[in-house]
């Protein structure tokens, strides 16, 4: 296998830089061969890169060169600061793949670091701590990590997995004693409660929503208002405003702290019929973040009668909130008709003026009320990161399996819930250590 | 110049197999024992193998070990435990001739080639230059050797215990080691103190045989050795009988009697083994055990005049151990020729050792069997045959040779002695094994028998055997993935198979639960070529495809902590971030790989990482 891997450092997507990083022995030839020539060390460059076999130019570059030991993994390295766009990087990394180097696992560059002796533990550790808690909800998150909420869960599950390997292995290792018939089938039960237990803590989505922000969608038809409403919510114009219908092509996230929670909030392109490429698009994003939101606000323009609001219904789901704009002006036919809709849906409506402020602070609380409610209720968080709800996952699999093979082969139901129990321990960290290395890098961002 | 290379202590299974191991390998070996006649005594019951125990004598003889071929030839009730169950849950077991195999053993060590047993009672170590140089007997007399391995069992500060009776013994009728367990209290040797027991030996012609139930032989046996053809030794069946309320009750009355009850043993005993004063205390609302009448020989010897009850040891007084056998039906007329006991002895602390047995204090003495706090025949000699084969590794000026988790429960074994330590006898089980289903007793000779030739532990003769069954293997296996038929064609024959329209393999038919490999060799006659034990190979791999091969990426984990080797004289109190109970642990320890640290009870997580930052902070 190539010890030398490449991965793409900053967040995919479009922006003004892409900066792809190479790490290993071959970066160095691999550099050389993008760019004719090696440049000088540590020093950057503007170069042209150029594809190893068509010669074809792929990107004019910010080029740097940096050779082991004195490198952030402690090996030879690469840094290319390209132009930011899909295709670019794309292009730069499916060159390197050619050149034969490896495509990085996540948290390999940190790994490597670490492994070179470049980065301790700890360090590495203050890295992810540093980048934690930005509310005060993801502090008390962490903390009531800190304090043991899931590991003690897990001891629960950990003891009732322990009664079912002892039946379990009491029928395999004691045929010859005092042991009594069909004693295996006494771990179906306590398996069935790991399961279930299980089960509800990988589909509860409340932690990682803390840590990552409740995701609130601004839907409507055009021009019913919704940049202003974002714009008064995160109180500062952040969202371009003008009477032109349609002025919202992208999806504009803006971060916003409700009752100590992190909260994205994102505008959206009004959802209307069009035959424009650009606004289509706009519209198709809308649909997709709104659907994938957490909540949506449903904007209709109250003063207006032409019957608009109807563009965006399809995208409302029982529970949203339901804001009639412009309030300061003359309620239009529309607002009835929308209330009516959302009646049907149990929206509640919430009546608000961009231009004089008028219901801010009550679509505020409400906001604020609905994500307490669906953030802070029913029972403590547990998992609070796509690690936990893996692990989770994992044992979840291995349980189901370990019940479906059943007490017919105990050895190879104990080993299912073996496997189950390992992945719950690793939870909480008792594993092989290469393995919670594996976990601790892995849960830095690729590249950093 | 020594006259001897390795000097092994004691003359039980450990001893043995550790004199052989080394003389197999071509060290110089001297086995000194304290009677010439009790060589291969069983003091215990009458059996060999079972689950775990099956599994190691398995691999016993995959290194070509005396244990397995041993108990093929004295073997008179064969019975492989778990027979309905997967095959890495089977376990050979056979109840042994006590008199057949002492004289089998004995025959054995008097023909192997480096090997010399002296009878001397050895009273104490000399020790050189910080290192073992060679015992010293009761007489005085001085043998001289670059290694010694002390296989010494319960004989250490033994003491027996029946009612009032406390008689410093090692076993019944035997002297117990006094001089050998000062001198390693006095090198600083961690001790403990354990115990186990063994119920009264019955006149088999004193038993109301008819009135007991019957346990059968298995109509064909299955032998221990991968040598053994065929097993010749006649057969018997044991007998299966009950305690009444009324055996209870008379324990119960008389409890204060037992050693432990009455307070006089302090040892830790087994909980897998406890004696019926345990049973009858801690399972108060059960009302009857179950007692195996084992025959401790054939019909018409000396040894199959007696018979081991076994599900009774007890240390109660002899005149007690009468009244209750009497109240067990089939017992009711019994004549004991030795009544039950507890022994408590002496254990060095196994974390005291090596992986290779060696010990750390003293370089040069390695310990095998009960002395490391093992309970067992199979434990001790497994113990005993890696204790010999690095004693003379050793002298030889080559390195120690460890077995890994991964590889076999002989890894096991000894990696959670040397690594966790004990707390009680330690017994194997198959749950120990976290790799069960690779780990297998069938496999044993695939797993182990290649190593043991580059270790030169294999004679010529197993080698021959080996190899001829490998090529048969490696064929079959071959034609188990080159066997194709189509849904339709497994349809035609009656096979119920999805009608995607893929070909399924040999491997992937015998899979199915209703498949036969004697329907298939039907289809393809030539299966019937294959050799029973390919046949048996071919068709465990499709039983437990999917799950051998996810347990192979678990192995491979499993590999890359313990290939992160630890520096010898690694200086804990030099890293960051341990705390203090870590750190002495491993100072004590001294682990040879990452793994193995984190097997080390009370060694977190975090400990770990900032180990392994420091070892690869000093490599780079």
């Amino acid at each position: 296998m190539n010890n030398t891997i490449f991965a793409l450092a900053t967040a995919a997507g479009r922006a003004a830089v892409a900066v792809v990083r190479i790490s290993g022995p071959e970066a160095g030839s691999a550099l050389a061969t993008l760019l004719g020539s090696l440049p000088k060390s540590r020093m950057a460059a503007l170069r042209r890169l150029r594809h190893p076999v068509s010669r074809e130019t792929l990107d004019q570059a910010l080029v740097l060169w940096m050779p082991g030991p004195g490198s952030f993994t402690g090996e030879d390295v690469v840094e290319l600061q390209l132009h930011g766009g899909r295709a670019v990087a794309a292009a730069v990394t499916e060159a390197l793949a050619e050149l034969g180097l490896r495509s990085a696992e996540p948290g390999e560059f940190t790994r490597r670091a670490f492994e070179h002796g470049r980065l301790d533990l700890t360090e590495a550790e203050a890295i992810a701590d540093l980048v934690d808690a930005e509310s005060e909800a993801q502090r008390r998150q962490a903390l009531s990590q800190l304090d043991g909420g899931l590991a003690r869960l897990s001891d629960s599950w950990r003891a009732d997995l322990i009664t079912a390997l002892a039946s379990l292995e009491a029928a395999i290792d004691f045929p010859d004693e005092e042991v009594p018939d069909a004693v295996a089938e006494r771990a179906a039960a306590p398996i069935r409660r790991v399961l279930e237990s299980v089960s509800v803590a990988a589909n509860d989505l409340r932690g990682e929503k803390v840590r990552e922000g409740y995701r609130v969608a601004l839907i409507g038809a055009p021009n019913a208002g919704k940049s202003s409403l974002l714009n008064r919510l995160v109180r500062r114009e952040a969202a371009i405003v003008t009477e032109v219908a349609g002025t919202t092509r992208d999806v504009i996230e803006q971060p916003i702290d409700l009752a100590g929670y992190r909260v994205l909030l994102a505008d959206t392109a009004g959802v209307r019929e069009t035959t424009e490429r650009i606004e289509a698009e706009g519209v198709r994003r809308a649909k997709a973040w709104a659907e994938s939101a957490d909540l949506r606000l449903w904007v209709v323009d109250g003063s207006a009668s032409e019957g608009a609001w109807r563009e965006a219904l399809d995208l409302v789901r029982q529970g949203d909130l339901l804001v009639l704009s412009k309030s300061d002006l003359e309620p239009g036919a529309d607002t009835a008709e929308a209330e009516d809709a959302a009646d049907a849906e149990e929206l509640v409506p919430v009546l608000a003026s961009a231009t004089t402020n008028e219901g801010t602070a009550e679509l505020r609380s409400a906001l604020e009320r609905r994500v307490v409610r669906d953030l802070a209720g029913a029972g403590p968080i547990t998992a609070t990161r796509l690690r936990h709800r893996r692990l989770l996952n994992e044992a979840a699999v291995h349980l189901e399996r370990a019940l479906g093979v059943g007490a017919i082969d105990p050895e190879l139901m104990a080993d299912d819930v073996r496997l189950a129990a390992r992945s719950l321990e690793a939870l909480v960290g008792k594993v092989d250590s290469e393995a919670v290395l594996g976990e601790v890098f892995a849960s830095f961002c690729i590249g950093k | 110049m020594s006259d001897w290379d390795v000097i092994v202590i004691g003359g039980g299974h450990a001893g043995c197999e550790a004199a052989a191991s080394s003389a197999r390998v071509g060290a110089r070996t001297l086995l000194l024992t304290h009677r010439l006649d009790t060589i291969g005594e069983m003091s215990c019951n009458p059996a060999i193998g079972g689950l775990g125990k099956g599994h190691l004598v398995r691999e016993i003889d995959a290194l070509d070990g005396l244990m397995g071929r041993l108990a093929d030839r004295a073997g008179i009730q064969f019975r492989l435990l778990n027979r309905s169950k997967g095959a890495a849950v089977r376990g050979p077991r056979a109840q042994i001739d006590r008199g057949l195999y002492r004289e089998a053993i004995q025959s054995e060590l008097a023909t192997t080639p480096n090997l010399t047993v002296l009878a001397a009672a050895v009273e104490d170590l000399i020790v050189e230059h910080g290192r073992v140089a060679g015992v010293v007997d009761a007489g005085g007399a001085e043998y001289r050797a670059a290694a010694v391995i002390l296989t010494t069992g319960t004989f250490l500060k033994g003491v027996i215990h029946r009612g009032d009776e406390r008689i410093a013994a090692g076993r019944h009728g035997d002297q117990p080691a006094i001089g050998l367990s000062d001198r390693l209290y006095g090198l600083g040797f961690a001790m403990g103190r354990l115990k186990t027991g063994t119920p009264a030996r019955l006149e088999a012609d004193s038993i109301d045989w008819r009135a007991v139930e019957r346990q059968e032989a298995d109509e064909t046996p299955v032998p221990f050795s991968f040598l053994t053809r065929e097993i010749t030794t006649p057969q018997v069946a044991c007998g299966v009988t009950y305690t009444t309320e009324e055996t209870h009750r008379i324990i119960a009355e008389r409890l204060d009697e037992s050693a432990v009850y009455g307070g006089r043993a302090t040892g830790r005993g087994p909980r897998y083994c406890p004696s019926i004063e345990d049973k009858v205390v801690r399972f108060a609302d059960k009302t009857s055990h179950q007692i195996f009448l084992e025959p401790e020989g054939l019909p018409g010897t000396a040894a199959g005049e007696l018979v081991y009850p076994n599900g009774i040891s007890t240390s109660v007084s002899a005149e007690t151990q009468d009244a209750f056998l009497r109240t067990i039906p089939g017992l009711e007329r019994t004549r004991v020729r030795r009544y039950g006991y507890a022994i408590e002895y002496d254990y060095v602390d196994p974390r005291e050792l090596t992986p290779h047995l060696e010990s750390k204090r003293l370089p040069g003495l390695y310990l095998a069997g009960q002395i490391n706090g093992t309970t067992g025949y199979e434990e001790a000699a497994a113990q005993g045959l890696v204790a010999g084969l690095n004693a003379a590794r050793a002298v030889s000026g080559q390195d120690g040779a460890a077995f890994a988790r991964d590889e076999a429960y002989i890894g096991v074994l000894i990696d959670d002695l040397v690594t966790r330590g004990v707390s009680e006898p330690y017994r194997m089980f198959t749950s120990r094994a976290e790799f069960r289903l690779t780990l297998r007793a069938d496999n044993a000779d695939q797993r182990l028998t290649e190593r043991g030739l580059k270790l030169g532990l294999i004679g010529s003769d197993r080698a021959e055997v080996f190899h001829v069954k490998q090529s048969h293997l490696r064929a079959a296996r071959v034609q188990a993935t080159e066997l194709k038929m189509t849904p339709a064609e497994a349809a035609s024959l009656g096979f119920r198979v999805n009608p995607d329209g893929k070909a399924r393999t040999l491997t992937q038919l015998l899979a199915y639960p209703e498949i036969t490999f004697g329907q298939l060799a039907e289809v393809w006659p030539e299966l019937n070529r294959w050799p029973p034990e390919v046949r048996e190979q071919v068709e465990i791999d499709a039983a437990y495809a999917g799950y051998l091969d996810r347990q192979m990426a678990d192995v491979e984990a499993f590999r890359r902590d313990e290939r992160l080797r630890l520096p010898e004289g690694l200086d804990y109190r030099s890293i960051g971030g341990l705390s203090s109970e870590c750190r002495e642990k491993l100072s004590a320890i001294r682990p040879l790989t990452l793994g193995q640290a984190g097997r080390i009870e009370g060694v977190t997580p975090g400990a770990l990482t900032a180990l392994l930052a420091h070892v690869r902070r000093a490599a780079a």
